[in-house]
């Protein structure tokens, strides 16, 4: 059982820190925290990939090299290495991550020019009275809503 | 000469061709309404070269696409959808120029509009009458709707937008939930949708499903107006009345009935329905019907409503063949569909150019007006006298023939039925003609005579002369509708 | 391995190299046009890119139509190691359906983006669009995982933006793309999490490969996890009822053309991936996948269905009218592939087309009334139809289409769907296709009846739309028709597609 807990502590902190995220995206109302909440989620699933690639006993799979520069030949079917492949799929996704982080707050800075707020609540509220006045506008004649 | 298949073609390009010469002449009224004039001559003409080639024989089918993997847009032809095309086309001429008359003389607006509309009309009756499988018939059936939709919208006040809505809504809501439905399933059991001689059931479709086909078809056919899918008819007399004449009295409720009786006969077979007793809920619920929009017929005051719960009432007549599942009553329905067009759109025609002349609507303000239009309601009464069946004129052989077919399958009940609504239709047609002829005039109507413009009076005058030689003639039609219950 | 490579390099010509030049042509004319920085030329760029793409499509679509695929190696890395770009009959039909619709919005993005966007951003605009117009496209050809989760983020991230520009007419439209940009994320996140397991489990990336090896492993708890991750990541991309709820905002008040173009594509590139996954990848014999389909798509596709098609009936605006059918659509096609049968995939793929080239009509004809009046409300719109009668009658057609009246294409994806449903022998479902059909008939005829049948307002300056905006609507509502009778085109590659899918036969590489 304790051996079963220890050897998944990737897996578990993968998944505390996905719920950490998610809840953040879904309980705070203050869009740059729900941004936040967003990359923590995210990072969970940078570990899940990169603890993912270790293999017992490996290194980094990197040629070994002599003190000159020259890859040593000898014995290298002896290393064992981790698997390089998630490595580069996270360093893409860590990309991908960092545009949509600075996306999102470039649309926050731009809801704070438009709105003059940044929290949900506020928000919604003045989203709210907007369909109102539409409603009014446009809704009452037609007998639907906006 | 043409052959039959280009014949088929060009009564259905004919109408169109009419169309577009109707959005570019828009603004020459002689000019366009001379061209409409010959298309609709030349439709006529089509058609009867289709007749003279082929008479009364079923034709292989010619398909001219593909459009699922046993399913296509093709054409054939077989009596009763010739008999179909002939009364639609021969009726368009008249009506043309009846609604020539009307709509000029009732100053209404977009002629040309109104005139574009009732071409695609037209040119899809012609493709139901010569569709040679359901999937072309119901995709005619639905560029119908559509096409007349605007037609019944036309004046664009509330009321015609209202009624419109009805119109629409019952005939594709019924079509695309049920009859679409019924269709597919038909498709999905048979593999195929062809019209067959002798149906396309037997042995495929167990016999406890056939009575839910049939239902979903008999009220899917909306065009029908079968009781309960029957408000639209009523609905659409908003429209302007050449419109209530050509299509709401012959052509898009005979393409109800006649999908009925092509379903009826072609799809799921007379003897099959013998067998199976699919269709006797539908003949007492057509019964049902026969009698039921007869009575509200009588409560009617307005002269087009009447007019229309009395065709509701005509058209469950033919309904009533089908389900008759004999091939007497399938006759008498195939011939109900040309005695009752004939009379029918006679009446509509009366009045309209009622409307036309008097701008009178309802039936209390006919009194006395007899003297001042005697030759319209000349004409109403030959009508009436056909509707009702009483000879010399055409509807009585169609009735004689439902009640042989009633006869047939020893149900009495359905002959009392018949005979009762011939009493009913005396109650609620002859009291109007009475009114008009007996009754003194009152008010503005005039004594002398005073006749409607006359381009309004002449068309329902012929086709009233019609409706009396039909009842000579009506052999020849019962040995020309025979190759469809195969004798 | 090097010595392989050497050799399939000297092999190649130019139409081995279809399959990455469909998705390099228009990556690389994006930063061409933030490059070029001039207007007119960055529309003249990203409409020949477009057009180019739409060549490339067809003839991919032409070579697979009958079944086989073709397998690219990019950069000559053999799958399973390297990426592979794999065109089979299913994502050569929606690859010719995104590039199609990419190329015939661009003529009407022209006025239309003049009209509603300030001149600066135009060259940003039609960068993003190229993006986001990439991004699908590598979506669908891509035989590599991982590498959809990057294509789809490409296309996520430009849409967000594409989106956003909408606030320089309402400012709403920021808020719309933040909520779809938190969501999308969550979406796109839960898929790359679901691949992670598969990852795991498989030790492989290449689809083709993952497939052959959860066939022979069988299925255990990381596979079905992963399963599960992927369906809720894409539903969310997919707009699969409730999760769609970004989806009406974002259409809404998104710039017309980027309505245009999102509403025939983006949902479609999301449920083919859905489709490879949960046909080629997992085998529809898993008897989770069985339960999904029956438990979770079934009932949701029908709830959207009907709900989405009742909230469409009440609404005065036409563009999210449109936006909350698309959410119904949307059930059409996840009900075709709940049936698990088939014709019920055949119905899913011939109905993305369909319902792609029906969308992007009325979104058009949205687009063009928008032109004028300055706004989407029905009020506004009254008698419009009249005033502008060639874009009524594209409307028009399109309703038609979107409703299922036979002769348009609509009627043709409609009636396959029934009667896979009949062939299942469901026939409540088939009935509640039908029944919900009616709520179409409901809202597209409020939409008809505001533009014929209510006058136009007194001082309506509308008149017919400019060529730009005509042209397109006009081949698309001409497609509208042309594929409800003559359906050759999108049925049989829809048919060779659902046989791909349902019996995992990929035929002979062509290729």
């Amino acid at each position: 059982m304790l051996d079963f807990i220890a050897g998944h502590a990737n897996y578990w902190l993968f998944i505390v820190l996905m719920m950490t995220g998610l809840y953040i995206v879904v309980a705070k109302g203050n869009l740059v925290k729900k941004i936040v909440g967003l990359n923590i989620f995210q990072t969970a699933v940078f570990m899940l990939y990169i603890s993912s690639a270790k293999v017992a006993g490996g290194t980094a799979p990197i040629f070994p090299t002599d003190s000159k520069g020259y890859i040593k030949t000898d014995g290298i079917d002896q290393i064992i290495y981790s698997n390089p492949l998630p490595h580069v799929l996270i360093l893409t996704a860590i990309v991908v991550g960092v545009a949509t982080t600075a996306l999102g707050l470039a649309l926050t800075v731009r809801i704070r020019e438009e709105f003059g707020t940044i929290e949900e609540e506020n928000l919604v509220e003045i989203e709210q009275s907007l369909t109102r006045a539409d409603n009014k506008a446009h809704g009452e004649a037609m007998g639907g809503m906006a | 000469m043409i052959d039959t298949f280009s014949a088929i073609y060009l009564s259905m390009l004919l109408p169109l061709l009419a169309m577009v010469g109707n959005l570019i002449f828009a603004d020459r009224a002689n000019l366009r309404d001379g061209f409409t004039f010959a298309c609709a001559v030349a439709t006529f003409g089509a058609v009867l070269i289709v007749l003279a080639n082929e008479g009364s024989a079923i034709t292989q089918e010619v398909s001219l696409v593909e459009v699922f993997p046993g399913v296509d847009i093709a054409f054939n032809v077989e009596p009763l959808g010739l008999m179909f095309a002939l009364i639609a086309s021969g009726l368009w001429i008249l009506t043309h120029i009846y609604g020539i008359g009307y709509m000029r003389g009732n100053n209404e607006d977009h002629h040309a509009r109104f005139f574009a509309y009732f071409c695609i009309a037209i040119s899809s009756v012609m493709g139901i009458a010569f569709a040679s499988n359901m999937f072309t018939l119901f995709l005619f059936y639905e560029i119908l709707t559509i096409s007349t939709y605007p037609l019944v919208a036309h004046k664009g006040n509330k009321d015609s937008v209202d009624g419109a809505r009805v119109y629409l809504g019952i005939l594709i809501g019924t079509s695309i939930a049920l009859q679409l439905t019924a269709i597919i399933w038909t498709y999905a059991l048979t593999g195929t949708l062809d019209f067959t001689e002798g149906g396309i059931m037997e042995g495929k479709v167990a016999g406890w499903l056939a009575p839910i086909l049939l239902a979903l078809y008999a009220f899917g056919i909306g065009k029908a107006a079968l009781m309960p899918f029957h408000k639209w008819l009523p609905a659409a007399m908003v429209a302007p009345t050449p419109v209530s004449a050509l299509l709401h009295a012959v052509a898009v409720v005979k393409a109800g009935v006649f999908t009925m009786l092509k379903v009826g006969v072609y799809i799921f077979g007379i003897d099959y329905l013998a067998q199976t007793g699919a269709s006797e809920w539908l003949m007492w619920l057509a019964a049902y019907s026969i009698i039921a929009a007869s009575v509200i017929a009588m409560m009617q005051q307005n002269l087009k409503r009447r007019l229309a719960y009395s065709t509701v009432s005509q058209l469950s007549y033919i309904t009533l063949g089908m389900a008759l599942a004999t091939s007497m009553g399938a006759l008498g329905g195939g011939m109900h569909i040309a005695m009752h067009a004939m009379g029918k759109i006679t009446l509509f025609m009366c009045a309209g150019a009622i409307y036309v002349k008097y701008h009178k609507t309802e039936i209390y303000q006919l009194k006395g007006l007899g003297r001042a239009m005697p030759i319209t309601f000349a004409a109403f009464f030959v009508g009436s006298l056909s509707i009702i069946g009483l000879p010399p004129l055409g509807g009585s052989w169609s009735k004689f023939l439902l009640m042989m077919g009633a006869a047939d399958t020893g149900h009495v009940v359905i002959i009392g039925v018949l005979m009762l609504s011939s009493l009913l239709n005396v109650a609620y047609l002859l009291p109007i003609v009475a009114r008009a002829f007996f009754l003194p005039a009152t008010g503005d109507t005039p004594t002398s005579y005073n006749e409607a413009p006359l381009f309004c009076w002449l068309p329902p005058a012929i086709t009233a002369v019609g409706c009396i030689i039909l009842f000579f003639y009506a052999g020849y039609i019962q040995e020309f509708l025979m190759p469809m219950v195969g004798g | 391995m090097a010595g392989a490579v050497e050799v399939q390099h000297t092999a190649l010509t130019l139409t081995d190299h279809l399959p990455v030049l469909q998705v390099a042509i228009p990556f690389l004319a994006a930063p061409l046009i933030v490059l070029v920085g001039n207007r007119t030329f960055a529309w003249v760029l990203s409409f020949v890119a477009s057009a180019l793409a739409l060549v490339i499509s067809f003839l991919l679509l032409m070579a697979v139509y009958d079944g086989g695929y073709i397998s690219y190696a990019l950069g000559g890395w053999e799958p399973p190691w390297g990426i592979e770009y794999r065109v089979d009959a299913a994502n050569a039909l929606i690859l010719f359906l995104i590039s199609a619709i990419g190329t015939v919005v661009l003529p009407f993005a022209y006025p239309s983006v003049k009209a509603e966007l300030k001149t600066t951003s135009h060259t940003l605009f039609y960068a993003c669009y190229m993006l986001c117009f990439t991004g699908l496209l590598g979506v669908v050809v891509t035989g590599d995982a991982f590498n959809v989760f990057v294509f789809l983020e490409i296309s996520s991230l430009s849409t967000y933006v594409l989106i956003a520009v909408g606030a320089e007419r309402d400012k709403r439209a920021l808020t719309a793309a933040y909520d779809y940009l938190i969501m999308g994320t969550i979406g796109a996140t839960f898929f790359v999490i679901g691949i992670g397991f598969l990852y795991i489990a498989t030790g492989t990336l290449n689809m083709a490969d993952m497939s052959d090896r959860i066939a022979d492993q069988g299925s255990n708890r990381a596979v079905r996890a992963g399963f599960a991750f992927i369906i809720v990541g894409m539903g969310l991309k997919v707009a699969m009822y409730p999760l769609h709820l970004w989806l009406p905002k974002a259409y809404t008040f998104a710039p017309s053309a980027v309505t245009i173009f999102l509403s025939a594509t983006a949902t479609k590139a999301a449920i083919y991936v859905l489709l490879r996954f949960m046909f080629t990848v997992y085998k529809p014999e898993f008897v989770f996948e069985t339960n999904t389909s029956l438990l979770v798509f079934m009932p949701l596709a029908v709830i959207a269905m009907f709900s989405a098609s009742f909230v469409a009936a009440f609404q005065v605006n036409f563009k999210r009218m449109l936006a909350y059918s698309s959410v119904a659509q949307v059930g059409y096609m996840l009900l075709g592939i709940a049936l698990l049968n088939q014709t019920g995939l055949t119905a899913t793929m011939v109905h993305m087309f369909n319902h792609g080239i029906t969308k992007a009509l009325l979104f058009m004809g949205a687009g063009a009334m928008f032109y004028y009046t300055g706004s989407a409300f029905y009020d506004k719109l009254g008698g419009l139809g009249r005033k502008m009668p060639i874009t009524g009658a594209c409307i028009l057609i399109g309703g038609l289409s979107l409703i299922g009246v036979p002769g348009t294409a609509g009627f043709v994806s409609k009636w396959i769907l029934v009667q896979a449903a009949f062939e299942n022998g469901w026939w409540p479902v088939a009935i509640a296709i039908v029944l919900s059909s009616l709520l179409a008939v409901v809202y597209v005829w409020r939409a008809v009846e505001v533009l014929y049948l209510t006058p136009p307002a007194k001082n309506s300056t509308a008149k017919e739309a400019p060529l730009m905006m005509l042209i397109p609507m006009i081949i698309l509502a001409g497609s509208c028709v042309y594929f409800g009778i003559f359906t050759d085109l999108p049925l049989g590659a829809s048919e060779t597609a659902a046989n791909v899918l349902m019996n995992g036969t990929n035929g002979e590489l062509l290729r």
